[in-house]
């Protein structure tokens, strides 16, 4: 044999060998797009509706908050971190608010550690309902989003009822919850915090919470279009789920029973009692199901709460103006949609130095790439939607 | 009367009938699923918001009409009216009350009794997928081509499950004309039950889930499925050409339910009484009260289902549906036979 045949053989052997492949097509998801939540943008190559692979860009909604809280004072901040995930603000207020108090050395009274804890768990019955309404909706099914809704109103009233702002309370302050209003410095040794009438309507409305979670669980868990559309779809394995940093009802869904207010809590959870809810098999439906067991739970523990408040002044003595002194902490808390901390360096003065917000929402949102390869279009709806992340949280 | 000027008064009184029952439809539609969802529906325009369709659909003529630049304009354009001419079509088969006799002659109250209606409607819900498929793929977009392809996909699944449903109404009724399927139905089973067909109850079944996936709607409407393609097909139209992809959406709903009362719930038959004038208006209102009702399931339907993912819809169609319909077919088949003939060894 010539060289040249050798040639021609190993060049015909190459050419059998390749194979013929189709480019794919680009499909650029976002930021505009009704099933991301906000302003995400995917950029989705994809064979036919099959996804080869994915990329999140993030950051249309970044407001630099980091870079804000350098500039504002300590209770100045406190208006921005409930504006990092809207849909429970306050859960994200309190993890900032004991960081400050560790560095000041402050204990909040007994009371208003407890309206803290009523008030975080309230929100995490708020957010949980957004994502048990959100969620059927992003896979067609319309009507649980309006019952769901309907009732996280009366949640929303309630916190209104306590706070005076249904989405962004602001109410916690350094050393305590907010006294009332115009109270002074007399106010301090009596609790006018919770309006009359309060405790019965959140009796009531969590009565209400109970019957909307046994008629989700009809209307959704139950159907087999839903079964269909989520049973062993978008399934992250505990290992991986914690590779990629995932925290609260995505983790537990994975097998993963971890849960901050068991872990290290910073309000009086061991006083209350409550399960940890986790799944097996980390799928969709999965997260679905451990989001409304833990709705259930949460209306648990502030039925408990509720039982055991004891009275008392609201705001621990803290100097009129806010300084913190020299050192640095990292505050975790469970948000409803996972792990929440505020890692805060003083330099001491009336800013903080340095303040690094670890989201949820952003861990959460890092394992798309991964988990969105290989699956079809509309089970990336269904699995980008079954890790309820708030895009002001991924982009703070 | 003239034949050709009957024929042109039918079609006109046809087409009147049918864009109110439109108008009506949707604002039904708008209310009842409201109402399932805690809201109160549009309730300004009009009485009772009646008028809202019409709004919208005025509003939507003095719209700007957007050519897409990188889109194929000449089927881009033809789409929405390859849309609406099938689902009209299809209208002018149904029979919608008994047959009204003036003097000496009997008038029939459908535009045109069809000895082949059933393969005509299967042939013009054929077509009408063509007018998806077009829309997508010309609007040069591509949210709307996965929308089209999901149609294609959708189509060849459904429309054989479709057809396969309607063999056992041939085989029993013994004809393909809507007119005499419905006369077929008049007797009673033991005098009490009305004979209707929807004792073929698997493709009464098998004809409705196809119907859903048919019109395109909830749990099937993958083909503009919101959250997933945005408009899916139709994703790049405005206008009044999307105002007639919408008029065909619920003309082919109506259609679709009038004839599963056409084919199984006996069409226009039901107690009638009284005067003459009454005899020849309660058919109708039968026939009306009926294809309300199977709307109305429709409705519900896409109050309270997800959306199905499109594999698990073609499996479904492939894999349950027509080996389902055939098997009936079959039984049926050996039944009409044992009634025509007798045992075969008798």
């Amino acid at each position: 044999m010539t060289d040249r045949d050798i040639a021609m053989r190993h060049r015909s052997e190459v050419a059998v060998s390749v194979e013929l492949e189709t480019p794919g097509m680009t499909l650029n998801i976002g930021p505009q797009h009704p099933s991301t939540h906000g302003v995400l943008r995917l950029i989705a190559n994809v064979d036919g509706e099959r996804i080869i692979s994915v990329q999140p860009v993030i950051g249309y909604m970044h407001r630099g908050y980091e870079k804000l809280s350098e500039v504002r004072t300590y209770v100045q901040i406190t208006t921005l971190v409930n504006r990092i995930d809207w849909v429970a603000g306050f859960a994200s207020e309190v993890p900032y608010i004991v960081a400050v108090e560790r560095l000041m050395g402050v204990e909040p009274p007994e009371r208003a550690q407890w309206i803290r804890l009523i008030l975080s768990e309230l929100a995490r019955i708020a957010s949980h309902l957004v994502f048990m309404s959100s969620y059927p909706l992003e896979l067609g099914a319309i009507t649980p989003l309006f019952h769901a809704l309907r009732d996280r109103e009366r949640v929303l009233e309630l916190i209104e009822g306590v706070t005076g702002g249904r989405f962004h309370p602001n109410f916690n302050r350094v050393g305590g919850v907010k006294p009332a209003a115009g109270a002074g410095k007399q106010q301090r040794g009596v609790s006018q915090d919770i309006p009359a009438g309060w405790f019965a309507q959140t009796q009531s409305t969590m009565e209400r919470i109970f019957g909307m979670c046994d008629d989700l669980d009809t209307l959704v868990v139950g159907n087999e279009l839903f079964k269909a559309r989520t049973v062993g779809v978008g399934i992250i394995p505990a290992d991986r789920a914690i590779e990629y940093g995932l925290s609260g009802p995505n983790l537990r869904a994975s097998g993963v029973p971890y849960d901050l207010r068991k872990v290290e809590p910073h309000l009086p959870y061991p006083e209350v009692e409550f399960n940890v809810i986790s799944a097996e098999s980390g799928d969709c439906h999965d997260r679905y199901v451990v989001r409304l067991n833990e709705i259930r739970e949460a209306a648990k523990i502030v039925l408990q709460a509720v039982d055991k408040i004891p009275s008392g002044p609201l705001v621990a003595k803290v100097p009129r103006l806010i300084k913190v002194p020299k050192g640095q902490t990292y505050v975790r808390g469970e948000n409803p949609k996972g792990e929440f901390g505020y890692y805060i360096i003083s330099e001491g003065g009336q800013k903080p130095y340095r303040m690094k917000i670890r989201s949820t929402s952003f861990s959460n949102l890092s394992i798309l790439p991964w988990i969105l390869e290989g699956q079809l279009i509309p089970d990336l709806v269904a699995v980008m939607g079954s890790l309820d992340f708030v895009l002001g949280d991924v982009d703070r | 009367m003239d034949g050709f000027w009957l024929a042109a008064l039918k079609v006109l009184i046809a087409f009147a009938l049918l864009f109110n029952i439109v108008l009506v439809l949707v604002w039904v539609e708008r209310r009842l699923v409201a109402r399932m969802q805690n809201r109160i529906g549009p309730n300004r325009a009009g009485p009772a918001g009646m008028l809202q369709t019409l709004a919208d659909g005025l509003k939507l003529m003095f719209k700007e009409s957007i050519d897409p630049r990188r889109a194929q304009l000449g089927i881009y354009l033809a789409a929405p009216v390859l849309a609406l001419i099938p689902a009209l079509l299809i209208f002018l088969i149904i029979p919608i009350g008994a047959p009204i006799t003036i003097g000496d002659t009997t008038y029939d109250l459908q535009v045109t009794d069809l000895n082949i209606a059933v393969l005509y409607f299967l042939a013009m819900s054929s077509i009408a997928v063509y007018a998806i498929v077009l829309a997508g793929w010309s609007s040069g977009s591509k949210y709307p081509l996965l929308g089209s392809v999901r149609a294609a996909a959708q189509m060849i699944s459904y429309e054989a499950a479709l057809g396969l449903a309607l063999v056992p109404v041939i085989l029993y009724n013994r004809t393909t004309s809507l007119a005499e399927i419905v006369a077929a139905q008049g007797g009673t089973f033991f005098g009490i039950f009305p004979a209707w067909n929807i004792v073929l109850i698997p493709s009464f079944i098998v004809f409705l889930i196809a119907g859903f996936a048919e019109t395109n709607r909830a749990p099937f409407d993958l083909v503009e499925a919101e959250q997933e393609l945005v408009g899916g097909y139709h994703t790049e139209y405005s206008g009044f050409r999307f105002a007639l992809f919408f008029l065909a959406e619920y003309i082919n709903l109506f259609n679709i339910s009038a004839l599963t009362v056409v084919f199984f719930l006996g069409g226009w038959h039901g107690p009638v009484f009284g005067p003459t004038f009454l005899q020849y208006l309660l058919p109708i209102f039968w026939f009306l009260l009926k294809t309300a009702a199977v709307i109305f399931v429709f409705i519900w339907a896409r109050a309270s289902l997800p959306r199905m993912r499109y594999d698990q819809l073609m499996e479904f169609g492939w894999k349950r549906l027509i080996p389902l319909s055939l098997v009936w077919i079959m039984v049926v088949m050996v039944a009409v036979g044992l009634r025509r003939f007798g045992l075969p060894w008798s």
